[in-house]
């Protein structure tokens, strides 16, 4: 092993790899170290910087191309809320979904039927909307999640598959024309919803921090802990008494809630959709954004969902080679570190131990072991 | 509706046949590499779509406008079915070597695989759009539309069953299918390579221990699965003579349902998956109409996986003997 490690070091994409590993490894001991005060320092700065991000200043250098408070709400705010809410399924639960984009188009399309057929208020439909989604989450995972790992890949990926199509073939709903001629929400609090995006933005981020404070509650509690002996070891969290097939449905039952409330507060924005704002190369790219950032850790899933949403905007210069560009990366990314940027710390733990490779196993074990223990008291 | 059945199901079960066909040996691509990886090799659809354009490349400069006839139509198909294997195959391996190989060195999970699969597939997909299409292929600023394939073949009716035609083309592609489904059966179980493919499934470090070379296996896995998914490739641009740089996605996702229909990892179980979904999707048209194909595709993926998830012949390329 270690004769091994010496001669790979001379390896350029090795060095590279251990370059990125030092510093965001830092970045993550340094904060599990830091002190009470200082983290609710920095999630203060963190508040007031996302307040002033739709400044024309700070736009200016984050986006020359095209509108900054545009891009805040759509790509970078819905992306954001969409990983949290995959982080939840695919990050703490360890089950791969391909078809989230699937709880997404649900969302939209129920905020689109009920506003333009119905006319209900924006707020009633919200609920309805995360209603909706959550119950085909339940449909959904019934009768899938008895399967595992890469056979419940596709079955999801299926699964968005069949809403897409489903959308384009029904008359009801537009058929392949979507629906047009959305309302957007009513005035509250003396706050104006119409073409500027500010507001939809303020709203979004409200949602994502009411969203990722439930996440962390849940991520800390008995359920948590379930997910994530679950993900680990699901014999293991079996035998030890954790009821599995429950949790997991209740993770696809969060994570749908998620994507639907995304779904409806973008629809009521952008006025029209169709079934092709649904392809699979969005639940592809907001996966992505969840590994790339550090599946399973909060902060590094949301990183990695602004970075995969804003890079390509901010390089637009690049015109159409920026999705080129993004592939690549994300090939680049995996091989440079396949844990993500900022991984999850007990899943960081467990691979840091045994340096560079192969030794997850036995550790990864031990945790969801003791995870279980704690879930089954 | 028992009617249109009655009149329409000879012609789809032709259809569905040649369709299957195909899913069936881009599926062997999915099921050989799962087998011995246990990974979905997403970008498997991309190396279709590469053996695809490099046919139709090799048409183009052959300047075959007209359809061919006699000894010329089988040379040529044949000249294009080496090419089009050797593409899609060294597409493969190369795949594997860029975003597979570097991972599998670090012990990476098989998340981190997947995405770079899907990364790999996103590039290439891109580089078919934004350079090849326009550039090699003299379409500029056209990239992301379809490139029509020139007609290869007459199409004649061969034989006549009650109201079906049956096509030459249809039983060219079938028969091809059959052919490489043979071939491959027979290197799997008689080479010594194929022996060291079977090994490696079954138990990789035993497989080290005894001396198989993982490497080398893994690469020529990826090639034999990269070569059947040339030939699928030929045999769509022929039959539906339309190229698009997306054109692999659908039919990746359809081949990976009947590598699963049939028992992933079982050579076998691809072929009759194949033929099953692509009988079970045209079937279906006949009652819903065809533009819930799809729909009806995946949904006898799902109701396969919840009642026999490992398929209908089972998981594992190791049992898969002749």
């Amino acid at each position: 092993m270690n004769a091994n490690s010496n001669i790979r070091s001379g390896n350029p994409l090795t060095s590279l790899r251990r370059a990125v590993g030092g510093f965001s490894d830092g970045v993550r001991d340094w904060w599990a170290a830091a002190p009470r005060w200082t983290r609710w320092t920095v999630y203060g700065l963190l508040i007031a910087l996302v307040i002033v991000a739709p400044h024309p200043a700070i736009g200016s250098f984050m986006s020359p191309y095209s509108h900054w408070p545009s891009l805040l709400f759509s790509p970078i705010g819905t992306f954001v809320l969409l990983a949290v809410g995959l982080n939840v399924v695919v990050g703490q639960a360890g089950l791969l979904d391909l078809g989230f984009v699937a709880f997404y188009a649900i969302g939209a399309y129920t905020m689109a039927v009920f506003a333009t057929k119905f006319g209900w208020n924006f707020w009633g439909i919200l609920v309805i909307a995360i209603f909706m989604t959550a119950v085909s989450g339940i449909v959904l995972g019934s009768p899938t999640l008895r399967l595992r790992g890469d056979y419940l890949a596709i079955v999801t990926l299926g699964f968005g598959e069949i809403v897409r199509i489903t959308a384009q073939n029904t008359d009801y709903i537009g058929g392949a024309r979507g629906i047009t001629n959305i309302p957007h929400p009513p005035t509250i609090f003396g706050v104006d919803f119409a073409l500027d995006p500010l507001p939809y933005y303020y709203l979004l981020v409200a949602a994502i921090v009411l969203v990722v404070i439930f996440a962390k509650r849940l991520e800390r509690s008995r359920v948590g802990r379930a997910w994530e002996a679950i993900r680990e070891d699901e014999d293991a969290a079996e035998l030890m008494g954790v009821p599995t097939f429950r949790f997991k449905l209740l993770a696809f039952f969060v994570g749908a809630m998620i994507g639907g409330l995304t779904g409806a507060i973008w629809a009521s924005k952008v006025i029209a959709i169709q079934h092709n704002n649904f392809p699979f190369i969005l639940s592809a790219t907001i996966l992505a954004a969840v590994v790339l950032g550090g599946s399973g850790n909060l902060p590094g899933v949301i990183i990695g969902a602004f970075l995969i949403a804003w890079l390509p905007e901010r390089f637009r210069g690049f015109q159409d080679y920026r999705i080129l560009i993004f592939g690549g990366a994300l090939v680049l990314m995996m091989a440079l570190r396949p844990e993500g940027l900022l991984p999850a710390r007990r899943r960081r733990a467990v691979s840091g131990n045994g340096g560079e490779s192969g030794d997850t196993e036995p550790g990864a074990t031990e945790a969801g072991g003791q995870a279980a223990e704690e879930v089954a008291k | 509706m028992l009617n249109d059945f009655i009149n329409q199901v000879g012609p789809s079960t032709v259809g569905g046949l040649a369709s299957g066909a195909i899913y069936a040996l881009i599926a062997l691509g999915y099921t050989m590499v799962y087998g011995v990886l246990r990974l979905i090799n997403f970008a498997h659809s991309e190396i279709f779509m590469i053996g695809a354009f490099a046919a139709l490349f090799v048409v183009l400069h052959l300047g075959v406008t007209t359809p061919l006839t006699g000894v010329a139509l089988v040379g040529v198909l044949l000249l294009l079915m080496l090419v089009a294997m050797a593409a899609s195959g060294g597409a493969a391996v190369v795949l594997e070597r860029v975003a597979y190989r570097p991972l599998r060195r670090h012990g990476a999970g098989r998340l981190a695989a997947l995405i770079s699969a899907i990364g790999a597939s996103i590039f290439l997909q891109e580089l078919f759009a934004l350079v090849i299409i326009p550039e090699v292929f003299d379409r500029p600023s056209q990239g992301r539309i379809q490139v029509p394939v020139p007609r290869l073949l007459d199409r004649e009716t061969v034989v006549t069953i009650g109201n079906t035609d049956i096509r030459n083309d249809h039983l060219i592609i079938v028969g091809a299918a059959v052919i490489m489904m043979i071939l491959l059966d027979v290197f799997v179980s008689r080479t010594r390579i194929g022996r060291g493919i079977r090994a490696t499934s079954q138990d990789p470090e035993t497989a080290t221990l005894m001396g198989v070379d993982i490497n080398k296996v893994i690469r020529t896995t990826f090639f034999v699965g990269g070569a059947m998914a040339g030939v699928a490739a030929l045999l769509y641009a022929m039959e539906f003579e339309n190229l698009r740089y997306n054109v692999g996605f659908l039919l990746g996702v359809k081949a990976f349902t009947a590598a699963v229909l049939g028992g992933i990892g079982n050579l076998r179980g691809a072929l009759l998956g194949g033929l099953a979904l692509g009988l079970i999707e045209n079937w279906g048209s006949i009652f819903f109409g065809s533009e819930w194909k799809d729909v009806i595709a995946f949904t006898v993926l799902v109701l396969v996986l919840l009642f026999r998830p490992t398929g209908i012949l089972g998981e594992s390329l190791q049992r898969a003997r002749a």
